[in-house]
């Protein structure tokens, strides 16, 4: 991989890279400030919600001091924004230990579950779109095509709770919830995982399907693919050579796509596993007013999702050669 | 109806237009009629009840039939996602549009901003606005309704651009019509093939979103029914009522796979050409 990239290395490539990265970095920032905004406007004092209503006012205010709630909002923004940069996410109101500890705790959770669930998704989904091409208009592929319409249409959160009365009720295979921690060993951390990583992979799976079998049917239609057929290429060969090389364009689109939904989506699912994740974590923080904790989760996936987009824009380069040269 | 003649020849078409027409009719008749009270609890005579002649579809643990509560619940689903893809639609097509005529730092500052917004899927959304207004339904409405936006914008953009390279608006700008004149009079009304088939798509997707979000407590609230709801209040019965989890889940299943056929047909039937396309793919 290494030697491809340095090989194929352009100038124009890395200007290219580098105006995504700043966009990237002003997206993140017009983001924050957003988030910050949106919670800035809620009514009610911090200080207060943490101290309850018999609190005298100099406890309070002393409160307020040590949060920094008494200080100018540009302050606050630039305080918050600055801890961002070297991980200090600030203190939780109600756990009252620091919001990074917090965090991380959790995002072994959570972000593990959407890799699975992604990397689940694109086993599936490659061979079987390959196939429906390969297989085009014939029962095969008419069958697919119907079933990744029920896969699109089917709720992630519902099917989770089916595989939780399948496996878990009924055939009494797997736990229906929680989650031992990585610290009890691999195995057992991830077959907690299984489940809602299946839940989260089905309807992605059925969308990846049907964007591979599109992609790769329309460059099959390319006039290049016709030239390797007329040299005498057999149609598997153009199929794998050539066709899906070209079809990663779109695919690789959908499934930087597809992470952002996942990790969205890893809340809910955790809510049907009671999974110690980053879901869990926000609710619970909505439901106690503990805004800072709901501000830095919600900046962490935002950000998250900013980064796959870029990585995404990057990996275009590597697979499309045209771009390297049009964007100089 | 010549349309109406020639989409009928189409599979997909005719199948989801029977499932979506089905649907709507449904929640249509819950506003006169419901099987039975839709919050008639009757803990002690009826209890909780499988499917049966009487219940069609069987009754929860607080004895409301489950019939009427889907009924209704319909009203709901279809009023978030509509309004959502309202949201969506009123304003990504304008700003798409504009971008696309001004061009250069408008353009530029338009899509820059899509970008931000992008990066907040529904349910990042919702979240925040939880947090700053409580939960509702109208939460739920923004936070989808926002997501779409730039889905439109994206879309109309797009397609506005390559309407603008055509002969016939060139000879509209010759003949002295102003952009937004032409934005109006031609563009649009040359991208309403691809707005309504993303459309449909939106909605679909704007019906899981709202059940997701009803689900998780950040959309509509209790007693009203909800089919995101009915699943939350589902789960602890699992093991002994699962009709209760598999009841709402398949009436979210049912309406989506018709929507997105429904999709799928007026896209095969309005343009020929995209046959094998899907404007805009993604979830929540």
């Amino acid at each position: 991989m290494l030697s491809f990239v340095l090989r194929n290395f352009t100038w124009a490539m890395l200007t290219f890279i580098t105006r995504k990265l700043a966009w990237a970095i002003a997206t993140l920032l017009v983001a924050s400030l957003f988030i910050f905004a949106a919670l800035e406007i809620i009514p009610g004092d911090p200080a207060e919600v943490m101290l309850g209503i018999n609190a005298t006012d100099e406890a309070v205010e002393a409160l307020r001091k040590n949060l920094g709630l008494d200080l100018p909002v540009h302050e606050r923004y630039w305080a918050w924004i600055s801890g961002l940069l070297v991980g200090d996410l600030g203190t939780s109101y109600t756990y009252a230990v620091p919001v990074s500890e917090l965090v991380s705790e959790r995002i072994v959770v959570s972000l593990p579950l959407a890799f699975l669930a992604l990397l689940l998704s694109t086993l599936v989904a490659l061979p079987v779109g390959l196939y429906a091409a390969a297989k085009r208009g014939g029962v095969m592929d008419t069958t697919i095509m119907a079933l990744t319409q029920f896969g699109i249409a089917i709720p992630n959160f519902w099917f989770a709770l089916l595989l939780v009365y399948v496996f878990a009720i009924w055939l009494q295979l797997v736990p229906s919830g929680g989650f031992p921690g990585w610290g009890e060993g691999l195995w057992p951390a991830l077959r907690a995982l299984l489940l809602p990583a299946i839940a989260l992979a089905l309807p992605q799976a059925a969308i990846l399907s049907r964007v591979t079998r599109s992609a790769l049917l329309e460059t099959m239609g390319e006039d290049y693919i016709r030239t390797a057929r007329a040299k005498g290429l057999s149609r598997r060969a153009t199929l794998w050579k050539h066709a899906l090389r070209n079809a990663l364009i779109p695919v690789i689109t959908i499934m930087g796509l597809q992470f952002a939904y996942l990790l969205a989506g890893t809340i809910i699912i955790e809510n049907v596993f009671y999974l110690p994740g980053l879901g869990r974590l926000v609710f619970q923080a909505i439901s106690a007013r503990d805004l800072i904790v709901v501000e830095s989760v919600v900046i962490l996936l935002v950000g998250t999702i900013i980064l796959i987009n870029l990585l995404v824009d990057i990996a275009y380069t590597l697979v499309d050669p045209r771009l390297r040269a049009n964007r100089a | 109806m010549s349309f109406l003649r020639t989409a009928l020849k189409n599979r997909s078409f005719t199948i989801g237009f029977a499932i979506t027409a089905l649907v709507v009719a449904m929640a249509a008749i819950s506003f006169v009629w419901t099987p039975y009270g839709v919050d008639d609890q009757r803990v002690m005579e009826v209890g909780l009840q499988k499917p049966s002649l009487t219940y069609w579809l069987g009754t929860d643990n607080l004895g409301r039939d489950l019939l009427s509560r889907i009924m209704v619940g319909a009203r709901n689903s279809i009023a978030v996602a509509l309004v959502a893809v309202i949201i969506g639609v009123g304003l990504g097509v304008p700003l798409g549009c504009w971008a696309a005529s001004r061009g250069g730092l408008v353009d530029e500052a338009l899509m820059r901003g899509n970008d931000v917004v992008f990066a907040f899927p529904a349910l990042l959304s919702a979240v925040m606005i939880t947090a700053t207004f409580g939960p509702g339904a109208i939460n739920a409405i923004i936070a989808i309704g926002i997501f779409n936006i730039p889905v439109f914008a994206r879309l109309s953009r797009g397609a506005a651009l390559a309407l603008w390279k055509r002969e016939f608006i060139m000879a509209a700008r010759a003949a002295g019509k102003s952009a937004p004149r032409i934005t109006v009079e031609h563009i649009i009304p040359n991208m309403s093939n691809l707005l309504i088939v993303q459309a449909t798509i939106a909605f679909a997707l704007g019906i899981i979103q709202e059940a997701g979000l009803a689900y998780v407590g950040l959309g509509t609230q209790p007693p009203f029914p909800s089919w995101g709801k009915m699943l939350n209040e589902a789960q602890t019965m699992m093991a002994f009522a699962p009709h209760l989890a598999i009841v709402p889940g398949l009436a979210i299943v049912i309406t989506v796979l018709g929507l997105n056929l429904l999709g799928d047909g007026l896209r095969d039937v309005l343009d020929p050409k995209l046959a094998n396309r899907r404007p805009a793919e993604g979830d929540a």
